[in-house]
């Protein structure tokens, strides 16, 4: 042998090392039982592990899970009235539709969201839900079809897209006037606090929508070369970060009630979903500074070489490669601000969490705290998984960390 | 100079502490709505009701009542004990309705806070494991309490503790379904509260039957509603509200006949708005107190409704919550 074949150099006579097929018995006592000592921390831990199985299987069993059906509409749209659901129902449709139009347009990520919720609609439209329930369900496939044909058809159009661009930017305060209610055309309805899992959606959503852009501008304001912008971005970028999320909560709620007059107060929830804002946007530009700093000198230097001003360099050089390389913060950051929206409970909204508390308060449903807890925790993990599941993919067509 | 920055901070906050006092009435009729704080967990007094998703209970009656005799809807805020208070100092709320306790610091103006009259007498009692063989507080030498926190509960046990010369370890929760939860898991020898919540909580016990509440009652626990101190006409209007569901009751006037109700009796009329002019005395409609009773009741249908056999089956009769002629404290001053 020589010392080529022993480095395992493409040698096309090496053989393949040979696959070890170990009976169980043997692997079990390699693995498990090879001295005594280990012998009795497998069974104690095998002991240990089957103790709190069967106890949470026991536990699930026997849980009350009827606590969740029954109090379904209210976990999700809280005190919503019965006859307006439509009107939420229609703003599921309108994201449906909007996403099956993407997805017809450009394929890839977006079919793949698309089409599963699509198919979810449909797999929850089986589940034994009163009928009319069920056909609304329906109705998210629907929509969600009817914008994939619309967008197939206008795929390649030129205004299409800039229409598929300014419908998602409008949609969302389409949405929230068309839940909320406008003067004189739809009725405004009453105790906007109590929506229940809406308003943890609603406030992650403008919250994440109006954070990223902010974020944006004070990372490059605190990069500025203006003393005055830079310092006025820093201050307050360091301040936020420097308080907790919870006491700018309270400061919006309380304090803001002593130092503005009721006439320019804004509501309650307003306060909370801009405090929400103001607290991510601290977050999301020290994120997007780490992706500016990234960025190395040359770029800069190639863009101003080709004729490019200070502006369009930004917004055509660096941000899309810096951005680019922080995804993965800022998709982490937006998994937070949505978890963080469970705190409004704290400043007497009933989002989620809070109006499970409400819920608990009833004689009858006493002592259903764990199922209540169970439920909220899976509803915000599926969430926050696709949340992540997305932007992985996104990485992965941008080629994040490969280029 | 730091002095004088603190002295400028303080009386900023005093300063808008009166602004906002001046003009509940006047902020209510303009907002269109009276937004009251109320307990989102204790049925009887203030809960979600999660069959209608509205608010019910006796302290949320007394909501829909003030409401009422405005003529404007009504918004309930869930508070816990701890931001009840300052949510009411803040002008976050126009009244506060959550079963609170009357006390002299609550009432001074350290706090800036007016109590109403009271509209349930209760008193704070003990809830025990019967396996623990306690029958007073004198066998609770060194046991664990849990307490809710923020709530004159803590303050009493300390002192009936203190005035028995007996040792004792709180354990002390943000809310009632955390502080009950635990000592039904064992987490504590005893959990202490108003009596009228032991009631209701024992029957949410995993075995109800092993609890017993012990017959000790160790302070007194008036509770009505709250406003904000200084605004004596917002203060005025709660005030009569509450005497107006006690006349109502002690004068037969209940929620089925309150519109179409006729007296001689001079004082009935005055109180129907038939004559006398009470209503503007107080900077409301003439017939406000029948809209009262119209919208929740007299006294004992309320208490009846939430409180009763089919409620908390808390016993009225020979109770301080029983009407003045019947030996209570349920007393209306003359209405006139």
């Amino acid at each position: 042998m020589d010392e080529n074949q022993l480095a395992g150099y493409a040698d096309k006579n090496q053989l393949p090392p040979p696959s070890e097929r170990i009976p169980a018995i043997r692997w079990l006592k390699q693995n498990l039982f090879s001295s005594w000592f280990n012998a009795i921390l497998t069974i104690v831990s095998t002991a240990l592990i089957m103790t709190i199985v069967f106890g949470l299987l026991r536990w699930a069993l026997e849980a009350r899970w009827e606590v969740i059906p029954a109090n379904l509409k209210l976990l999700l749209v809280g005190t919503y009235p019965v006859e307006y659901l439509w009107r939420v129902w229609a703003v599921v449709y309108l994201v449906a539709f909007l996403l099956g139009f993407s997805s017809g347009a450009h394929g890839g990520l977006m079919r793949r969201v698309s089409t599963t919720a699509a198919l979810v609609s449909v797999v929850l439209a089986v589940l034994p839900f009163p009928w009319g329930t069920r056909g609304w369900l329906l109705g998210i496939a629907v929509a969600a079809a009817a914008g994939f044909g619309l967008g197939y058809l206008g795929k390649g159009i030129r205004w299409c897209k800039r229409l598929e661009i300014a419908s998602w930017i409008l949609s969302f305060p389409i949405s929230l006037i068309f839940l909320n209610g406008v003067g004189g055309i739809l009725p405004v309805i009453k105790g906007r606090t109590m929506w229940g899992f809406m308003l943890n959606l609603i406030g992650a959503v403008v919250g994440i929508g109006l954070s990223f852009p902010v974020g944006v501008l004070l990372a490059l304001g605190r990069r500025s070369k203006l003393r005055a912008i830079r310092l006025v971005c820093t201050a307050y970028i360091e301040i936020i970060r420097g308080v907790p999320l919870i006491s700018l909560l309270f400061m919006a709620s309380i304090m803001l009630q002593l130092l503005l007059p009721a006439s320019v107060r804004p509501d309650l929830l307003i306060r909370a979903m801009l405090t929400i804002t103001a607290f991510s946007a601290a977050y999301m530009a020290e994120n997007v500074r780490g992706g500016l700093q990234a960025i190395p000198q040359g770029q800069y230097e190639a863009a101003y070489a080709v004729g490019l001003n200070k502006a369009l360099t930004t917004i055509l050089i660096i941000l899309p490669q810096a951005l680019r390389i922080v995804i993965p913060a800022i998709v982490g950051q937006f998994i937070a601000l949505f978890m963080d929206t469970t705190l409004f409970g704290f400043i007497a909204i009933l989002e989620l969490l809070n109006i499970t508390r409400s819920i608990m308060g009833n004689l009858e449903w006493r002592g259903t705290i764990f199922e209540l807890y169970v439920f909220i925790g899976v509803v915000f993990w599926i969430l926050c998984y696709s949340m992540s599941y997305v932007s992985r993919r996104i990485e992965k067509t941008l080629g994040v960390g490969e280029r | 100079m730091k002095r004088i920055v603190v002295v400028a901070c303080l009386l900023m906050l005093v300063v808008s502490i009166c602004v906002v006092g001046q003009q509940t009435l006047e902020t209510v009729l303009a907002r269109g709505k009276l937004i009251v704080g109320v307990n989102a967990v204790l049925p009887g007094f203030g809960a979600l009701d999660t069959a209608t998703g509205e608010y019910a209970g006796f302290d949320v009656d007394y909501g829909r009542a003030i409401a009422a005799a405005i003529g404007v809807d009504v918004e309930f805020i869930p508070l816990t004990a701890g931001e009840r208070l300052t949510a009411l100092q803040t002008g976050q709320i126009d009244v506060l309705l959550r079963n609170t306790t009357w006390t002299l610091t609550r009432d001074s103006k350290d706090l800036g806070l007016d109590f109403c009259p009271t509209t349930f007498y209760d008193g704070q009692g003990f809830i025990v494991r019967k396996a623990d063989d306690i029958n007073s507080i004198d066998d609770m030498d060194g046991a664990t309490v849990c307490v809710t926190s923020g709530t004159t509960t803590e303050g009493n046990l300390a002192d009936a503790f203190r005035l028995h010369e007996l040792a004792l370890i709180t354990q002390v929760f943000a809310d009632t379904e955390a502080s009950f939860g635990a000592y039904d898991v064992a987490g504590c020898d005893c959990y202490t509260s108003d009596k009228s919540q032991l009631a209701s909580l024992r029957t949410t016990a995993a075995i109800p039957g092993d609890h017993i509440i012990l017959p000790d009652t160790i302070s007194k626990e008036p509770l009505g509603p709250l406003v904000r101190h200084g605004d004596d006409e917002w203060f005025d209007i709660v005030k009569w509200t509450v005497f107006a569901t006690f006349f109502a009751e002690e004068y037969g006037i209940t929620q089925a006949n309150a519109a179409t109700f006729d007296s001689t009796n001079p004082e009935i009329r005055r109180f129907l708005g038939l004559e006398g002019g009470m209503g503007a005395k107080l900077g409301l409609a003439e017939d406000w107190a029948v809209n009262v009773i119209s919208a929740v009741g007299n006294y004992g249908e309320i208490y009846e409704r939430h409180l009763g056999p089919n409620g908390l089956d808390i016993p009225r009769a020979g109770s301080l919550n029983a009407l003045w002629t019947q030996g209570g404290l349920i007393y209306c001053p003359a209405w006139r």
